[in-house]
């Protein structure tokens, strides 16, 4: 006799998930619609750590934005940095000299080895790779140690200023890149036996939180999101900036657009970016490290103290902040998490007079509610790591 | 460069007189729209198969407080993912008549791009589908990013909201209605000295 069939209660539950919640690192609230454990729907709710990032950028002068684009994205704030001194000497019309470029072009892509290790160590640790999260945060660590030695700080560096950077590369720098690479590719290897072919890992993370590519278009996706679909998008091969063109690097692409895909671009380009930091430091010419131009370019200690000419300029620039002609541009740097673009409005005093971010990850979190609907509410875990949501650049 | 000067050509050529000027400032293509039809002009930047913008890069605007009239400017930055081409689309909008049509039937990305502007510019998208603040809250007052707005304006104090049905029993409700009451004695407590 076939028992009789129960039937389990169809209702449809509300849940709120977040905005303070062990598996969302972030502040973010999820307002979900769920059958069972189904996720019939999700209301992305963003804006918890807003802080008001472009009326702050109306009320200082064009350096002091400087360390307020540390905070937009803290994993990898160098990219920041970059990219908005790019944006605001395009819109001057200077040019850094070559050795500035060739050091903010290893900065960046430091600062983007570090940002994929956090994203995809964080990750896998909410699945229950422990060990993956830990040797991917020693391995972050390493890296963040030669960055620190470099800059003098971990997160809020403010190592690139308009016109140059704050100072030339350590003597020993070369020497602690390619020791700390080794080791990184050393650790590397490791996670890759321990989870790319991780039976559990696989069925978490394949097949979940997919997007087609027309979907990943309409949504504006950039970054390793829209290339795990298989769309060819990379700022730095299709709007080259800085020394890009100079390198021989490959844009991985996915197939699927799954978390796996993803996880795997974001590997791949690790070892992409230290390709490219390793072909930096050896082409890097001497030469100075910032432009040559009092109006822009703060004078040495030495100069302020002993000229008339050092004097001036040194206070026109702190209490005037530098002068940058009228007009508008808008800039576009790769960041760690797609398309990361500054739109700057002067009106030809020391103050922008607007500083838009195009935050990737805001965006992102736009298509969430497409990438989860159908999934369990466990695939939120995995989907939204993947992401790698930074409250900081998403709220602003 | 002549092919860059050409797109532009060709963008005016297409859209006719909807395409009020365009120019070009530091390698930037610019385009300045009128806002009449603006999901017809961008279908057509879009779709077309010589200009074929598809990609939706960014959506911001501008408030030009007592600098220039019309008062905002919607900003939006459209890329040609195959031709490598970017170009700027910028958006007049009067500061009485502040609305524009949605993007979002083209691009459903515009959906949180234009709910941000709406709740830091106030600027109403006719078609949106879910037009609601996203990085502030609901009670908030004002546009904070219109020019108007004072940097140091404090915002009134919001009440706590009503919670409908989200616990689980009558057990958990009872617990919470028991936190409230014994919090209230200890602000209670609190306040007596100094008052």
């Amino acid at each position: 006799m076939m028992p009789e069939t129960q039937e389990l209660p169809a209702d449809i539950m509300e849940l709120q998930m977040g905005p303070s919640h062990p598996a969302t690192h972030g502040t973010i609230k999820f307002n979900l619609k769920l059958q069972g454990e189904k996720v019939l729907d999700c209301d992305v709710e963003v804006g918890f750590l807003h802080r008001g990032f472009a009326k702050s950028c109306e009320q200082a002068t064009w350096t002091q934005v400087v360390p307020y684009t540390d905070r937009l994205n803290y994993a990898s704030p160098l990219i920041n940095n970059v990219g908005y001194a790019l944006a605001v000497e395009k819109l001057i019309g200077v040019e850094a000299p070559p050795r500035c470029q060739f050091i903010r072009t290893i900065v960046s892509e430091l600062s983007r080895i570090y940002d994929h290790l956090t994203c995809c160590g964080m990750a896998s640790s909410e699945l229950g790779a422990i060990t993956v999260g830990f040797y991917m945060i020693e391995a972050r660590e390493m890296i963040m140690r030669v960055v620190e030695a470099l800059t003098g700080a971990r997160l809020t560096v403010t190592y690139v200023r308009i016109g140059g950077v704050k100072h030339d590369l350590t003597h020993d720098f070369t020497e602690s890149v390619r020791r700390v690479f080794k080791n990184v590719r050393r650790i590397l290897d490791d996670c890759d036996r321990l989870v790319s072919r991780n039976r559990i890992f696989i069925d978490r993370m394949s097949n979940v939180g997919t997007i087609s590519q027309e979907t990943a278009i309409s949504y504006s996706l950039t970054g390793p999101i829209l290339r795990a679909t298989g769309v060819n998008y990379d700022v730095r091969k299709a709007y080259p900036y800085l020394v890009y063109d100079q390198f021989d690097f490959e844009v991985p692409l996915g197939s699927k657009g799954d978390n796996y895909d993803r996880f795997v671009c974001r590997i791949q380009e690790i070892e992409q970016s230290m390709r490219i930091v390793e072909q930096a430091l050896e082409k890097i010419p001497t030469g100075p490290v910032w432009i040559d131009d009092p109006r822009f370019v703060l004078p040495e200690k030495e100069k302020v103290y002993n000229s008339i000419e050092g004097l001036m300029h040194h206070f026109k620039n702190i209490m005037e902040g530098i002068q940058v002609p009228p007009g508008e541009t808008y800039f576009a740097v790769e960041g760690g998490n797609g398309e990361l673009g500054f739109y700057l409005v002067s009106d030809g005093g020391g103050k922008p007079y607007r500083v838009r971010v195009r935050p990737p990850c805001f965006i992102a979190m736009g298509a969430f509610h497409e990438m989860i609907k159908g999934h369990m509410v466990a695939d939120i875990v995995p989907t939204f790591g993947m992401i790698n949501m930074i409250g900081g650049e998403c709220d602003r | 460069m002549a092919e860059a000067s050409s797109n532009l050509e060709l963008v005016q050529q297409k859209l006719g007189p909807k395409a009020l000027e365009t120019s070009r400032f530091r390698g930037d293509d610019i385009l300045i729209l009128e806002r009449a039809e603006l999901t017809e002009s961008f279908r057509l930047l879009r779709d077309d198969p010589q200009l074929n913008f598809d990609f939706l890069s960014d959506i911001t605007a501008v408030d030009y407080w007592k600098k220039k009239e019309p008062r905002f400017e919607l900003v939006y930055q459209i890329l040609s993912l195959r031709g490598r081409r970017r170009l700027r689309v910028r958006v007049p909008v009067p500061e009485d008549d502040a609305e524009v049509e949605s993007l979002t039937p083209l691009w459903r990305g515009a959906n949180f791009l234009e709910r941000e502007i709406w709740d830091l510019f106030g600027i109403r998208f006719i078609g949106h589908p879910d037009l609601r603040r996203i990085l502030l809250y609901e009670e908030f007052q004002g546009h904070p990013l219109r020019k108007d707005y004072p940097v140091n304006l404090w915002q009134p104090r919001v009440p706590e909201r009503e919670v409908d049905g989200t616990f689980v029993d009558e057990r958990s409700r009872n617990k919470l209605l028991r936190l409230k009451q014994s919090l209230g004695r200890k602000n209670e407590a609190k306040q007596k000295p100094s008052s």
